[in-house]
């Protein structure tokens, strides 16, 4: 019987794989992609080490007013002599803690719902979503229970973008979510109501409605009534961010086969129950990168509310860059509101990614 | 296939009547003068040609289809577009469908505790384990915890199997239950259908399965174009089929 003899183990091609095949293969492979890299390669080195140089290396750090600020690049000292102001708006300094406790409130509350072994996660979950609001309301205006009343015209700053933020995605996701399941009604009077309310407000700007309720709703409503103009800005966001997320929920709903319609009405699961327990779990899942878009791009058109005269993030760092102490300073205020815009934008964006992640089930019949 | 016949008898009492029901699909008639009587245990086998409204015929049973003339009656009650009577009887009637339709976001074992807890609200812990009670009976309790997406055809039918019966229904619906199956799953699963014939469930399958319905089936009922041209008992209808149209539908699928 013939004895096998295995072949030895050779040493890796030096140029095919590793951290070498890497570079050949994504950036040399051949003469063009070669010179594409090479003129990347250039642009980097034309537009990077003048914004660390700006940025990070000439900029001022340290010191409390603008005559502290006498290198060439950026004056951070504008920034953080500001910070206060860009984060709570006007409002009253000794009541600033009251903001932090409503995020403490929403960082520790929502905790929970993020672990994964957590038991009776629906239940609480619901309670926070009842709960935390009424807290959040009581902390942030008070008025009522031992605290002093803050009127909204004083919030402002990164506090007032959040709360419009987080109010308008609250409300508009279960509204859009109601609208999607109306659209698709076999009743038509609902369906000719869902329609024309999103193809309302899916038909004019967001700046014309915060507009529209900030000066023409007045002029309808009798002399002594008044609402709140945040509350309005509120409901116009909501109202209007809700007709989009209809939108793309519609789009995931029609993407479940009829047969899971079909099996769910065969076990005699009413229509509530269906949707609810079968359909909307999957549709959702689906419509996941949809859905995030537009809370991100919600979250960038809260800047519009400067047109009403809130004093959201952008606007409390406009009025800053106005400010004659510090003048001259724009490009450091803007530079600090996209910036943080962008953390926010990226946080929702990635936390979507793991969602979509962790909710895989490969979307198999 | 085994050829030994099952002997339980059907019973007495009325499970479905249909009365001349018709059924239009816009100007197309898809069924005409439906007349069908299905007595408690009575296991009835429906074959004709693709197009001949044989899973109409069943899915208007539980209204997944409406009929639009004659009646339906169901364990009594009688099907209109009275919500909750459709409800009632979607309660005591299961069905297998030809693509299963498990729902893939949920656990071979919560897609059959949803039911019995939302319609039924049986408590987590027994809806559990009358759904172990059943996954066993179609063999595949290991699987509780995978996703449908996870498992071969032939179990996830299995799987739609267990998920119906774990609303203890007095009727169930088979809608070609091995036609998107591959040829070495269908027996697992028509082994299970034979199994659930025993015990004496009422059962309607619509099927192109021969020797299942010689095995298993009270009365064969063949269709086409939305009739009902011939039924009678498996070994009459076999070996002699009365009309033509019959003939040639059994010589075309009994190579």
């Amino acid at each position: 019987m013939d004895t096998h003899i295995f072949k030895p183990d050779l040493k890796r091609p030096l140029l095919s794989v590793g951290a070498l095949g890497w570079l050949r293969t994504n950036l040399f492979s051949n003469w063009f992609n070669t010179l594409l890299t090479l003129f990347s390669l250039y642009l980097i080195w034309l537009v990077v080490p003048p914004i660390v140089k700006w940025a990070i290396i000439d900029a001022d750090w340290v010191g409390t007013t603008r005559a502290d600020c006498t290198s060439e690049g950026a004056c951070w000292v504008f920034i953080k002599m500001r910070f206060a102001q860009f984060m709570y708006g006007f409002y009253p300094h000794e009541l600033r803690w009251r903001v932090d406790l409503t995020v403490i409130a929403a960082i520790v509350g929502a905790a929970p719902l993020f672990v994964r072994a957590m038991p009776r996660k629906l239940i609480y979950g619901a309670f926070f979503l009842v709960a935390y609001p009424a807290l959040a309301f009581w902390l942030l205006h008070g008025g009522f229970l031992g605290l002093v009343a803050v009127p909204t015209s004083q919030w402002g700053g990164l506090m007032l973008t959040l709360v419009i933020a987080v109010v308008g995605i609250a409300g508009a996701m279960p509204l859009g979510i109601l609208l999607a399941l109306g659209r698709r009604s076999d009743m038509p009077a609902i369906r000719v109501i869902c329609v024309t309310f999103i193809e309302f407000w899916r038909g004019v700007p967001l700046i014309t409605v915060l507009f529209m309720s900030s000066v023409m709703l007045p002029l309808f409503l009798p002399e002594h009534v008044s609402i709140d103009k945040l509350l309005r800005a509120l409901l116009a966001v909501m109202l209007f961010e809700a007709a989009y997320i209809a939108e793309v929920v519609r789009g995931g709903l029609q993407a479940i086969p009829k047969g899971q319609y079909e099996a769910a009405a065969a076990m005699g699961l009413g229509y509530w129950r269906s949707m609810g327990l079968v359909i909307l779990p999957q549709a959702l899942k689906l419509v996941i990168p949809g859905i995030v878009n537009t809370f991100i791009a919600l979250f960038k058109d809260t800047s519009l509310v400067i047109i009403i005269g809130l004093f959201d993030l952008l606007n409390s760092i406009h009025q800053a860059t106005v400010d004659p102490a510090w003048l001259g300073f724009a490009t450091e205020g803007y530079v600090f509101a996209a910036l943080v815009f962008w953390i926010f934008c990226f946080g929702m964006s990635r936390y979507s990614m793991s969602i979509e992640r962790r909710l895989d089930r490969g979307h198999k019949r | 296939m085994t050829e030994k016949k099952l002997e339980s008898a059907a019973g007495d009492k009325l499970m479905i009547r249909m009365e001349s029901v018709n059924k239009w699909y816009g100007e197309f008639h898809v069924l005409k003068d439906i007349n069908l009587d299905v007595r408690q245990g009575e296991r009835i086998v429906l074959c004709g040609p693709s197009g001949s409204g044989k899973s109409t015929t069943i899915r208007c049973i539980n209204r997944l289809e409406e009929h639009q003339a004659g009646r339906i009656i169901v364990d009594g009650v009688e099907l209109t577009s009275d919500l909750k009577q459709i409800e009632a009887i979607r309660r005591e009637v299961g069905m297998v469908f030809q693509h299963f339709n498990l729902f893939p976001h949920l656990t071979v074992l919560e897609n059959c505790t949803l039911a019995p807890m939302w319609v039924r609200h049986m408590p987590r812990r027994e809806a559990e384990a009358v759904a172990m009670h059943f996954l066993e009976r179609v063999r595949i309790p290991e699987q509780a915890l995978k996703y449908p997406g996870q498992l071969s055809g032939g179990q996830q039918q299995r799987v739609a199997i267990a998920r119906a019966l774990c609303m203890k229904p007095a009727i169930m619906l088979f809608d070609e239950p091995t036609s998107a199956l591959d040829p070495e799953m269908v027996k697992e699963v028509l082994d299970t259908m034979i199994e659930l014939a025993e015990s004496g469930m009422t059962m309607l399958c619509v099927t192109h399965e021969m020797g299942f319905a010689r095995t298993v089936a009270h009365r064969i009922i063949f269709m086409d174009r939305g009739e009902i041209v011939e039924q009678a008992a498996p070994d009459e209808f076999f070996s002699n089929p009365k009309s033509e149209r019959t003939r040639t539908f059994l010589g075309q699928i009994l190579h």
